[in-house]
């Protein structure tokens, strides 16, 4: 194996922190994400995001020039947000930050705390501005999605009468992720509040005509109310009190928080099931009971197709920690967990949910794939678990790559894999398993119809 | 009027012509306006591009990670051997870096991957945060090829400092650094350079195996397919042959000057101009060969003998449908009306990134009255045009795709990303498939586009 620990990144195991932003800001409703910074970040995140969700992702952009790298960006960027105002009546504008505005300098929140002065001197109504600093050299996408998040509670929630809401800041999931969570929710018969919630603006349906802003998203005026929740459930275990909105709804607002694991697996889709339970003080719903126990029932089936089998895993901290969760409890040996992050907490938490199933994989934080390959050597790993970019590591290796997460750049649907609850945690599974046949009945000389 | 006038801001008014409604008048070259969603993408996408397919090469974009992730393996450009093109190295620059300057990193990063991958040269990309911080790229460069004995190349590339079309200049002249040194003996009296053909999905060997049947020498592949070694003999080709509007004409000017390469511009896109371009090189190298003229006809007769019949065919269904292009470059646009015109299609809306006013005039002439000519469009002003002219393809690139999509109208991608050749004739058998696979899917019996209208 080689040991060579490089400086430089080589295919790089995550994203920049403002494309994180913008797709936080998606889910919001009426809202359009804004870069303050030169042109071609916007419009890299686009084609990157357009890919993934094959749905129109606009994303504005103060579109920098020269000049305003050298006297600042502040009249770029307070007529980037008169022209999103005007053209696409946006009802919330989310400005996030660039390396470039980051590094000359430019105080994002005095500007647009200036225009609004300006705006309101002219007598116009103004969308809230949310503001929040990303520049790409610290953090990855992730970072940038629960920084957008964050900002967005800390500049848009009010205090306000206590009331039976639940919030839930579900992290980076699917659209299906976030359609299956709402349905969870209404099933417990309470309102809830999900921030984001891009379910519909990045998966919509054919339309006569373009939206300038596509529906759907939580409502402005939900968000506002988040401050009065009975509690918030927040998903991601390497959160911190410094990026979590959650804290910051309890430390300001007093709203109790939950924070879980993203629900991948009996256990951590348990935990989430039974805090909700013990918030709406009601029984979890028979529907879900059931769609447990045909989980549980599956579990039984499949485990001599994975026993001892061997995992690769990749990708955002957060859904590593859940799937790596998951894989345990059918017997899968996660060999390695990687991920471009570097939270500082992700190896503890690997170590929290893997134990008492198995001895502790390979951790490595802040991991290109170019170390992921590298480690990999010896292994001998029968399944990779990821999103689309560890394909080449899957052709060299010659073994199967399940898709999750994000992006799925060369795969159909895939801005729709349900990974969460017990229903996705049963599609999960379904496909491991399909995986692992398919690769031994086509290796297989006899080719068996029945298996 | 239009339904458009709602969606076009008042500061691009003139960016955008009707023909036939307006008189020419075209202010391109403009910065996009904030806040309007443009297309475009910055002087680091534009090197980046144009660049990329030289696969012997090592690639380092020096800046955050986001740069070079969002480039890594995204063209469909083609080798024959080496793929080190399609590996994606950064220096992925940390605050620490951001403060205490990224030259030591960046020399660290040179040398570890020289090393791990001898590659033929070196090409280090800025970024804008490297224009900000004023690392010394080009010290560390010389340092590096000192050391290292490749050529280690700075690419100007700051994304803020222009558009996509400053990144082309840029990729030229540090490619422009690599011409003239290497050794041309062998070349043979009828030889070229292909310039701005990226190999995407295998074009450049199409264009190659013409030439080659012409009795033509390819000297070098620039870039598609692209190698150092070539780049560095280029200059002992007879000529050049530059396709693609802006994005490899400086080096071929810069090649006119220092080594006196005549150079002719051409397009491989749909028949007229493919055989064309044919017969304008073949006419050049006349005087040296009198039979080339006649291997090139024989060439384009018997490639138009397979292709018409099963273009007519096409034409059938296709007669009469109306089609939209918004492109990078506006060269790709002219081929595109040609393109259409034989299929039996209208072109309704015609429109690129970073057109100039010369381009926009062609446009205007080439195409029908009533179509819509517009330069740095965005997704709210294009997607009013479809609606308007109720097409029924659009030509674009990814960004575009889901307008189209979601419109209900079919598309053909004509980027970087396509994966079938749309080059020479092939490619217009290839273009005329895509076509009608698209505008023919039974699926638009189903959006509500339609529907509204039975």
């Amino acid at each position: 194996m080689e040991n060579a620990n490089f400086v430089s990144t080589t295919n790089g195991c995550k994203l920049c922190k403002p494309l994180g932003a913008c797709i936080a800001f998606r889910g919001i409703e009426g809202a359009i994400p804004m870069l303050h910074g030169s042109q071609g970040c916007a419009t890299y995140m686009r084609r990157y995001i357009i890919s993934h969700f094959r749905e129109p992702v606009d994303i504005a952009s103060s579109s920098l020039g020269e000049k305003h790298a050298i006297y600042g960006g502040g009249p770029n960027l307070k007529q980037g947000l008169k022209n999103v105002m005007t053209k696409f009546g946006a009802g919330l504008i989310g400005v996030a930050t660039t390396c470039l505005t980051e590094t000359i300098g430019d105080d994002v929140p005095m500007i647009v705390r200036e225009f609004r002065r300006e705006m309101q001197g002219e007598g116009a109504e103004l969308p809230p501005l949310v503001t929040v600093s990303t520049p790409s050299y610290s953090g990855t996408h992730m970072e940038g999605f629960h920084a957008a998040i964050k900002a967005v509670v800390e500049q848009v929630c009010r205090e306000g009468e206590r009331r039976e809401l639940i919030n839930i800041l579900p992290g980076f999931l699917s659209t299906a992720d976030l359609r299956h969570l709402k349905e969870i929710v209404d099933d417990f018969g309470r309102e809830c509040v999900l921030l984001p919630d891009f379910s519909d603006t990045l998966d919509g349906p054919a339309l006569e005509d373009y939206e300038k802003i596509p529906a759907g998203g939580t409502p402005v005026a939900d968000i506002e109310r988040m401050g009065s929740g009975a509690a918030t459930i927040e998903f991601g275990r390497t959160l911190t009190g410094n990026d979590s909105a959650g804290v910051q709804l309890n430390d300001r607002f007093g709203v109790r928080l939950h924070q879980l694991g993203t629900p991948i697996g009996i256990r951590e889709t348990d935990a989430f099931f039974e805090t909700l339970s013990t918030v709406t003080a009601k029984p979890v719903p028979e529907k879900h009971e059931r769609e447990k126990g045909r989980l549980v029932d599956a579990y039984v089936d499949a485990h001599k197709y994975l026993f001892a089998k061997r995992a690769v895993v990749y990708g955002e901290e957060d859904l590593v920690i859940a799937l790596a969760s998951f894989l345990v409890e059918v017997g899968i040996k996660p060999v390695l967990c990687a991920s471009g992050g570097r939270s500082g907490r992700f190896k503890s938490c690997i170590e929290l949910v893997t134990a008492g199933f198995t001895d502790l994989p390979i951790v490595e934080e802040g991991a290109d794939f170019k170390k992921i390959e590298e480690l990999c050597e010896g292994l001998e790993p029968d399944i990779i678990v990821g999103h689309s970019k560890g394909y080449t590591l899957s052709r060299k290796l010659g073994i199967p790559l399940v898709r999750v997460g994000f992006p799925i750049h060369d795969r159909f649907g895939g801005q729709r894999t349900l990974h969460i609850g017990y229903r996705g945690t049963q599609t999960l599974l379904d496909r491991i398993v399909n995986a692992i046949l398919e690769k031994s009945q086509d290796e297989s000389p006899v080719g068996y119809a029945y298996l | 009027m239009s339904t458009a006038v709602s969606v076009i801001f008042q500061e691009r008014k003139d960016q955008i012509l009707r023909k036939g409604q307006d008189s020419f008048g075209m202010e391109c070259n403009r910065d996009s306006l904030a806040g309007a969603v443009s297309q475009r993408a910055c002087v680091f996408c534009g090197s980046r591009v144009v660049l990329y397919p030289i696969s012997d090469a090592l690639h380092l974009v020096h800046g955050p990670i986001g740069c070079a992730a969002y480039t890594w393996d995204i063209r469909g450009a083609l080798s024959s051997g080496p793929a080190l093109h399609r590996l994606s190295f950064s220096t992925d620059l940390q605050e620490r870096d951001v403060i205490f300057g990224g030259e030591e990193k960046l020399y660290l990063a040179l040398c570890e991957l020289i090393d791990k991958y001898a590659p033929k040269a070196a090409f280090v990309y800025s970024t804008c945060i490297v224009g900000i911080i004023g690392d010394d790229l080009d010290g560390v460069c010389r340092r590096v090829a000192a050391e290292k004995g490749i050529p280690v190349l700075p690419v100007q590339s700051e994304g803020f400092k222009g558009n996509k079309r400053e990144g082309y200049g840029a990729a030229c002249r540090a490619m422009f650094r690599l011409v003239g040194t290497g050794d041309t003996k062998g070349i043979s009296p009828l030889s070229l350079n292909i310039l701005g053909d990226f190999n995407l999905a295998g074009e450049i060997w199409i264009i190659r195996d013409y030439f080659t049947r012409m009795g033509i020498e390819t000297v070098a592949n620039i870039t598609g397919d692209g190698r150092v070694g070539d780049l560095q003999r280029a200059h002992g080709a007879a000529l050049n042959v530059v396709q693609c509007s802006g994005a490899t004409t400086e080096l071929a000017k810069m090649m006119k000057e220092s080594f006196g390469t005549p150079f002719l511009r051409v397009s491989y896109f749909g028949v007229e101009d493919m055989a064309e371009s044919l017969y304008e090189v073949a006419k050049f190298f006349e005087n040296k060969d009198p039979q080339i003229m006649e291997r090139t006809r024989e060439l384009v007769k018997s490639e138009l003998a397979v292709l018409y019949p099963a273009i007519q065919e096409f034409k059938k269904d296709l007669a009469g449908k109306k089609a939209a292009i918004y492109v990078g470059g506006a060269f790709k646009a002219f081929s595109l009306v040609k393109a259409f015109r034989l299929l039996g299609m209208q072109v309704v809306l015609v429109g690129s990134q970073t057109g100039t006013e010369e381009d926009y005039r062609e446009l205007y002439e080439v195409t029908d009255e009533g179509t819509i000519i517009v330069d740095d469009s965005n997704p709210l002003e294009l997607s009013s045009f479809l609606k308007e002219k109720d097409v029924d393809v659009f030509v674009g690139g990814v960004k575009e795709r889901p307008i189209a999509y979601k419109l209900g109208v079919g598309f053909c991608d004509h980027n970087h990303e396509r994966k079938q050749p749309l080059e020479g004739f092939i490619g217009m058998l290839n273009f005329a498939r895509e076509i009608h696979s698209s505008v023919m899917s039974p699926v638009w019996r189903f959006v509500p586009r339609k529907k509204a209208r039975n």
